[in-house]
């Protein structure tokens, strides 16, 4: 259970297995909350700069262990929730994050840790306003990032679970684990689905609804005169 | 799902079956003498022939770095500063100290997760909370809590190591000046491990007198747990 949001701000997140496409739907919708003018932010997973180096350290020395991984991710977390999103949910603005909590409900279970045990590290997260869950099948996922990228990465690919010697294998094995995951999450904690395979504008219609509806009637942290976003929709207008 | 080795579910992707050595935690405030302590017990168990390894909070190789970065720059928060030494606590477990009983060893741990508990808990932690992160700590076979008055304290520190930021728990920001705020800070931290010393069973020893009176206070004890086992014999290292 997550904690209820009883702040003025208004949290978004994007979940998905990585190559689901949800990164891409995030930013367009992060430009065009702005459009419309409202204070957005945006956090993205794993980018506290307090963690990064004891992560790039243990992931070179693959000294992790499912729980060391767990914990490390949830202090990063924290360090975003308590300095960044937190604050400025109290100041009334939009955050969305790509991935939360639901990223290592999926991650760290898929890696054996226990569900409970996770699920109360973040327990002191608040449950989003917007949930979006964006679901595309395994081998799309898989021709989507491999295609893109040369290389998987150890941790990336599960390898530290051994479930093969092959990196794209494990990588198979261990994002199947995640779906899983995600999949029982949908109804623990009310994740709204998007059909991942549809095109990119279609994917953003559907989210740009989803926001309208949640944003209809709220006034949140006005953006200052003058700022550039303003003078863009202004432009827009005239 | 718990494991009765530990507090809760433990590590559930390993199966930890038999763990030959014994886990001894001495617990208590700062500069109570637990550092003077484990020297000493260790120098003796040593002569009477044990395999003897010892582990003190933030010595993991994993977060060592990070933790005293953020450290210096005090700006670490609650729930962050929670969970980075949390994982810190989860290194050293499984990576020193697992291995060391299963070796056979007898461990000295300086502290354990009831100091990081106690920390978390003046600062406003939910003690539910904490107790559930700590569900993957192994039980350990005897702890010994060194209990002092802050007046005792107060000596040792100002003749030895001096006042620190942290343990003065000026991040709580309660007065303006170091002395006090230690005062007020490990008062109410002695007050938490005499509260945790009864739900976990501590044996609470009089770390007021003499160094080595309360050396040998814990040798009795540590002499009972240890009656039926055999010391490691130096052929058996090599």
């Amino acid at each position: 259970m997550l904690r209820k949001n009883d702040t003025p701000g208004k949290l978004i997140v994007v979940e998905g297995i990585d190559g689901s496409g949800k990164s891409t739907q995030i930013d367009l919708l992060y430009k065009w909350l702005q459009a419309q003018g409202h204070s957005v932010y945006f956090s993205e997973w794993n980018s506290s700069t307090l963690v990064k180096s004891t992560t790039k350290r243990a992931k070179k020395r693959k000294s992790f262990t499912p729980t060391t991984f767990s914990l490390l991710q949830s202090t990063d977390f924290a360090d975003r929730w308590e300095n960044q999103i937190l604050p400025l949910l109290k100041a009334g603005v939009v955050v969305l994050a790509d991935r939360y909590a639901f990223t290592a409900f999926g991650r760290d279970v898929a890696r054996e840790v226990d569900r409970g045990w996770v699920r109360n590290l973040y327990s002191f997260a608040m449950q989003p306003d917007i949930a979006l869950y964006f679901r595309v099948p395994l081998d799309v996922a898989i021709q989507r990032i491999t295609g893109a990228r040369a290389t998987l990465k150890y941790y990336e690919a599960g390898m530290d679970l051994n479930l093969s010697e092959s990196r794209i294998e494990s990588f198979k094995l261990f994002q199947e684990r995640i779906l899983n995951e995600y999949d029982s999450m949908v109804d623990e904690f009310g994740l709204t689905v998007i059909d991942g395979t549809l095109t990119v504008q279609a994917q953003q219609r559907l989210v740009r609804e989803i926001a309208k509806q949640e944003l209809e009637g709220w006034a949140g942290l006005p953006t200052p005169e003058g700022s550039p976003h303003i003078i863009l929709q202004s432009e827009i207008h005239s | 799902m718990s494991d009765p080795l530990f507090f809760g579910a433990g590590f559930p992707y390993r199966t930890i079956d038999d763990l030959p050595g014994k886990l001894i935690v001495l617990e208590g405030s700062d500069g109570v003498g637990r550092s003077t302590q484990t020297q000493l017990l260790r120098r003796w168990l040593e002569d009477e022939g044990f395999a003897v390894s010892d582990t003190g909070l933030r010595r993991s190789e994993l977060t060592q770095k990070g933790l005293e970065d953020a450290k210096k720059g005090h700006t670490l928060s609650r729930i962050t500063m929670s969970l980075f030494y949390a994982t810190d606590f989860a290194d050293r477990l499984e990576n020193q100290i697992i291995p060391a009983l299963q070796a056979g060893f007898v461990v000295l741990s300086d502290r354990y997760f009831y100091s990081i508990m106690a920390r978390d808990i003046v600062r406003g932690a939910d003690p539910d909370w904490a107790r559930k992160v700590y569900g993957f700590a192994l039980k350990p076979d005897l702890v010994l809590y060194l209990k002092a008055d802050v007046s005792d304290l107060v000596s040792r520190l100002i003749h030895g190591r001096g006042l620190n930021y942290w343990e003065a728990g000026m991040d709580l920001r309660p007065t303006d000046n170091l002395f006090d705020s230690f005062l007020n800070y490990q008062a109410k931290l002695i007050s938490l491990f005499d509260q945790l010393a009864q739900e976990y069973e501590f044996i609470t020893i009089d770390a007021g007198r003499p160094i080595m009176n309360v050396f040998e206070d814990l040798q009795h004890h540590i002499r009972d747990l240890l009656e039926d086992q055999q010391p490691i014999l130096e052929e058996d290292l090599m």
